[in-house]
């Protein structure tokens, strides 16, 4: 580095420089001109987005498949609020990304000035931290905290809101020192009793279950994981987050738990003794009723997050800390038989409770990503938008690998899934990006079909048309007696003429015959493609335990 | 339930917010609040009365304690530690009344700050049961203001001795 003077913009793009940055998702405006024009010319890689939005989620995509910090960059006022659903969504997932809006300048603040909103103020809920940078002294030190902040202990979002003279005043840089955040821990000790802990549960046990998500993801412990599993025999299932984290085409694997899990998963958790839950927090999607959670089985629960910990049910072993390290701990010393009639068991639940769909040769939902998953190998990066389409495939696309299944899972974000995959291939290039959306989600973030366009992305999109809210309308079917109040997409534009309106070449599908070579020719494509599945228009998600249910609840379907 | 929270945080404009916030986005209930700065002006102290079941307050200390700001949070029991509040009261008073207020004020330590034609103004400092005790013996006057400034506790060092020998 340089200790010659800067302005706070040049100051701001060094230190991403410094950090490892290599793109940005972003949107200029009047209040960030400063750090666009150091961009100009800098090595950083601009992605321009057709909505602060789109910035927002795109930074997190990347920032889930490559496992480093995304940042997306928006003007003050609009640009910055518009950000706010990306920064909720990151924050409900424990992504690492940093934001950088412009704010009027210092002498400005609070006088209800042109483009002005209290973005610190608004952010506060919904990042991990935030600052309001007023001295140009400050910048250099507070990127390097909020850097440090995002990606450390329990991974989030963090926004930097930088007045405009801060971008323009002249700094001197300084000597990097260590972060110092007196009260932020990040490592926790585990004890060699918390371990014993854990391995004298697994010695008692007769039925035990893995139950892992997003913080064996965030800890980057899945071959630790698969390790732990190959040595002890103990089947897993995962919660939406965690897909991937164990391969799902295993013999082991129970797919995922929950609301919209897999019978057999759910099953075999009712019927277990000993649940060893690893980064994962007990969603009210996944444990609808505490009360009648595992009702037989003893519960340890691993996490970084001591929040997180007896948050929702009581836990028997609570163990804070990184679970790459426990993981490891538990590797070097666990030497348990395989349960070998429990392994029986849980076979015949899976024969008794299979995952099925209707295969009228009408085009159904499931069988396109059964297909897509087959044909992927399970390899593909799938990026989802929010709804039925997404829990289709959270069961029917088996992933092999993490940070490969991309999707808004606290915070529900329509929209999210087409920007997130704008991130997800510009992170890794090499892998095929498939966004799985809804044609209800799609039009909520549509505009960024310019964005694949301009930089030829190689996202193909797959809309699962059914002209409902589907989601929605599943419940309203269910639970408020067809009333199908404002789920009917009446009017849909024709995704097909969107798609050649942006130079995007598109295929419409109306017939399971047609999905292999769709798909086939959609992977084949060099660039972007949007692929209009007609899907089954009152098919639903299934199973489904009715919310507030317990794990064996199931609703049957033609039964609501 | 009730119990006091004493949080050690950085000094900075928007720790405040952060501490609020993170009371108005989990539905956690605050009786009280009181900040100031420590014997180092790079730390504030924040003492909160906060109500709950006991599995609310658990998680109250905990989601404090992920706050990048908060340096220390220390849960101080009632029977462990010293609350003191203060008080400032004004009253309607007539002037023949006065003296009977001048009385009670005298009976529990109490200060006449100021008299005017209409009113009195008093500051009293105590715990919550003494300050309400106050409160109910002049409570056939009429209050035109009342400002407490929340509770704010230390821990009673002494009680924490007497603990450790018997243990």
């Amino acid at each position: 580095m340089t200790t010659k003077k800067m302005t706070g913009a040049q100051m701001i793009i060094q230190s991403l420089i410094d950090e490892g940055v290599e793109y940005i998702f972003g949107f200029p405006g009047g209040a960030v001109i400063p750090i666009y024009d150091v961009l100009y010319d800098a090595p950083i890689k601009h992605i321009l987005t057709r909505h602060e939005q789109g910035a927002a989620h795109a930074a997190d995509g990347y920032a889930r498949v490559t496992g480093r910090v995304g940042v997306c960059l928006a003007t003050s006022g609009p640009g910055a609020t518009n950000l706010v659903t990306g920064l909720a969504t990151a924050h409900m997932d424990s992504v690492p990304m940093v934001a950088i809006t412009g704010q009027v300048a210092v002498s400005s603040i609070g006088n209800d000035s042109f483009q002005e909103s209290d973005i610190y103020g608004i952010s506060i809920p919904i990042t991990k931290y935030n600052y309001l940078v007023k001295n140009p002294d400050d910048l250099q030190a507070t990127i390097r905290e909020a850097f440090h902040i995002a990606r450390t202990g329990r991974p989030g979002p963090v926004l930097i809101d930088i007045p405009k003279d801060v971008q323009t005043a002249w700094i001197a840089p300084k000597p990097l020192k260590p972060v110092e955040l007196p009260g932020y821990c990040t490592r926790r000790k585990v004890t060699s009793e918390q371990i014993d802990a854990i391995l004298d549960a697994l010695r008692h046990a007769r039925r035990p279950v893995i139950y892992a998500g997003g913080g064996v993801v965030c800890s980057g412990a899945s071959p630790q994981l698969r390790e732990f599993i190959k040595k002890t025999r103990i089947p897993i299932t995962t919660s939406l987050m965690g897909k991937g984290i164990y391969p799902e085409n295993d013999a082991l694997s129970l797919g995922m738990l929950g609301m919209h899990g897999t019978k057999y998963a759910n099953h075999a958790v009712h019927e277990s003794d000993l649940i060893i839950s690893m980064g994962v927090r007990f969603d009210d999607r996944v444990a609808g009723n505490v009360q009648r959670f595992a009702p037989l089985a003893k519960i340890v629960h691993i996490d970084i997050d001591p929040a997180e910990i007896g948050k929702r049910l009581a836990v028997d072993i609570p163990v804070v800390g990184d679970l790459k390290s426990i993981l490891t701990k538990l590797n070097r010393k666990v030497n348990i038989p395989a349960r070998q009639d429990w392994l029986d068991q849980v076979a015949e639940i899976k024969m008794k409770y299979p995952l099925t769909f209707k295969e009228d040769g009408k085009l159904m939902p499931q069988f396109i990503l059964r297909t897509l998953s087959e044909m992927t190998r399970g390899k593909a990066i799938i990026t989802t938008d929010v709804g039925q389409h997404q829990m289709w495939a959270a069961l029917y696309y088996q992933c092999i690998e993490p940070r490969r299944f991309v999707t808004s899972g606290g915070s529900g974000t329509m929209g999210y899934g087409f920007p997130a995959a704008i991130g997800a291939t510009v992170g890794c290039p090499k892998l095929p990006v498939v966004a799985i959306c809804g044609d209800g989600s799609f039009q909520m973030c549509i505009q960024e079909l310019a964005t694949v366009r301009m930089y030829r992305l190689p996202v193909k999109i797959f809309i699962f048309n059914n002209g409902y809210l589907g989601m929605v309308r599943q419940w309203q079917q269910m639970f408020y007696n067809r009333r199908y109040s404002y789920t009917t997409l009446e009017f849909n534009p024709d995704f097909c003429q969107v798609a050649k309106g942006y130079d995007i070449p598109a295929i419409r599908v109306t017939s399971s015959e047609e999905v292999v070579g769709a798909i086939n020719q959609a992977l084949k494509i060099d660039g972007p493609v949007l692929v209009d599945f007609h899907i089954e228009r009152e098919e639903n998600v299934m199973p489904m335990i009715p919310p507030g249910g317990g794990q064996t609840d199931f609703i049957l379907e033609g039964e609501a | 339930m009730q119990k006091i929270i004493s949080i050690l945080v950085r000094n900075h404009p928007g720790v405040l917010s952060h501490v609020a916030g993170l009371f108005t986005r989990r539905a956690y209930n605050i009786e009280s609040i009181a900040a100031g700065e420590t014997e180092n002006p790079e730390v504030t102290r924040i003492t909160i009365v906060v109500s709950g079941d006991e599995f609310i307050l658990d998680q109250v200390t905990k989601q404090l304690e992920k706050l990048i700001d908060v340096i220390q949070v220390q849960d101080l029991k009632y029977s462990e530690s010293v609350t003191r509040e203060l008080v400032l009261l004004t009253i309607f008073v007539s002037v023949k009344q006065r003296q009977k207020v001048i009385a009670t004020a005298n009976t529990f330590g109490a200060v006449v700050l100021d008299i005017s034609e209409k009113t009195m103004t008093l500051e009293f400092v105590g715990n919550r049961r003494k300050i309400d005790t106050i409160i109910h013996a002049l409570q056939e006057f009429r209050i035109k203001a009342l400002a407490r400034t929340g509770i704010v506790a230390v821990p009673l060092e002494s009680q924490i001795e007497k603990e450790r020998t018997l243990l």
